[in-house]
């Protein structure tokens, strides 16, 4: 059983990445800072049933998800989530892979900064169904095994691969749409341009 | 698409194409570190022979890396930490 007076020292350290994750689900700084606030009130008021020596950040992620889900998730529409399951495997490789072979001389992570801004592998992330976006963010963002996102999400490790399958799927997908609207938009701009966008299989 | 373009999964020789599947489909549980120490140094040996395999590997590799760091707000909001530690102090206090 954890001492609440300890609370503050061992649980302060992981407000920047629960604040992220706030970020990536709530879309908005208010409400973000809102959920990580409500977030660390419950973990203290629950502290005491806290197994010390047990991963802390996991314990924390939970209370997030959670209080994201029961307070946010009424409010949001449901976008259609069957439309990841006609994404095929590896789909932005299987676009954007094919430019290697002209650009033998730079890093594959030259290729991908320069097809992707920040703002849009995040806006990727925030458009996926809720549940995905979630399994997404704990995999890949906080780097959580799938044993830990079970156990955060209450689920079967089954269906914590099956999400994080779709959803990563769905993150491809709609980097992809990404690249092709701002071909549209370089082709306005000049031919030059238009050479370093991805070609459309 | 043009025969030489890269196509993972889609190599010409049966075996190799068995090896090749059999890698793709275990990339995440790799790049995810949910294989067994073995399995992991199987996948490697292959990487180092197949050359398309690696690619795709290094594609979603560098994919992962993009997004974590995309995802990852530089600073908190001004004034967070302090409030919330006021918060904490306050309830402590109140019992």
């Amino acid at each position: 059983m954890a001492d609440q007076a300890k609370f503050a020292d061992q649980a302060m350290e992981y407000m920047p990445s629960l604040y992220s994750a706030a970020m990536r689900m709530t879309r908005k700084p208010v409400d973000a800072e809102d959920l990580v606030q409500e977030t660390y009130l419950r973990a203290y008021r629950g502290f005491g049933g806290f197994q010390e020596g047990t991963n802390l950040k996991a314990w924390l992620y939970r209370i997030l998800t959670n209080t994201f889900i029961n307070r946010y998730r009424s409010q949001q529409r449901r976008p259609d989530e069957t439309e990841l399951d006609d994404v095929e495997d590896f789909y932005l490789y299987r676009r954007l892979g094919g430019l290697e072979g002209a650009k033998a001389t730079r890093s594959a992570e030259d290729e991908l900064l320069d097809h992707f801004t920040e703002t849009q592998v995040k806006d990727a992330v925030e458009s996926l169904p809720e549940q995905f976006r979630i399994a997404v963010l704990l995999a890949d963002v906080e780097g959580f095994a799938y044993k830990e996102i079970a156990d955060i999400l209450d689920i079967p490790i089954g269906t914590v691969m099956s999400r994080l399958h779709r959803g990563r799927k769905g993150l491809q997908k709609r980097l992809y749409d990404f690249a092709v609207q701002r071909r549209l938009v370089d082709r306005e701009r000049g031919p030059e341009e238009v050479a370093s966008v991805a070609e459309q299989p | 698409m043009s025969s030489d373009e890269v196509r993972p999964g889609e190599p010409d020789d049966v075996a190799a194409w068995a090896e090749c599947r059999e890698s793709l489909t275990e990339l995440y549980w790799f790049l995810d570190g949910e294989l067994t120490v073995q399995r992991r140094s199987l996948i490697r040996t292959h990487l180092e022979a197949c050359n398309k395999c690696l690619e795709t590997y290094d594609f979603e590799a560098e994919l992962r890396v993009a997004v974590s760091t995309s995802c990852r707000e530089r600073q908190l909001p001004p004034g967070l930490r302090e409030r919330i530690a006021k918060v904490l102090i306050e309830m402590a206090e109140e019992r």
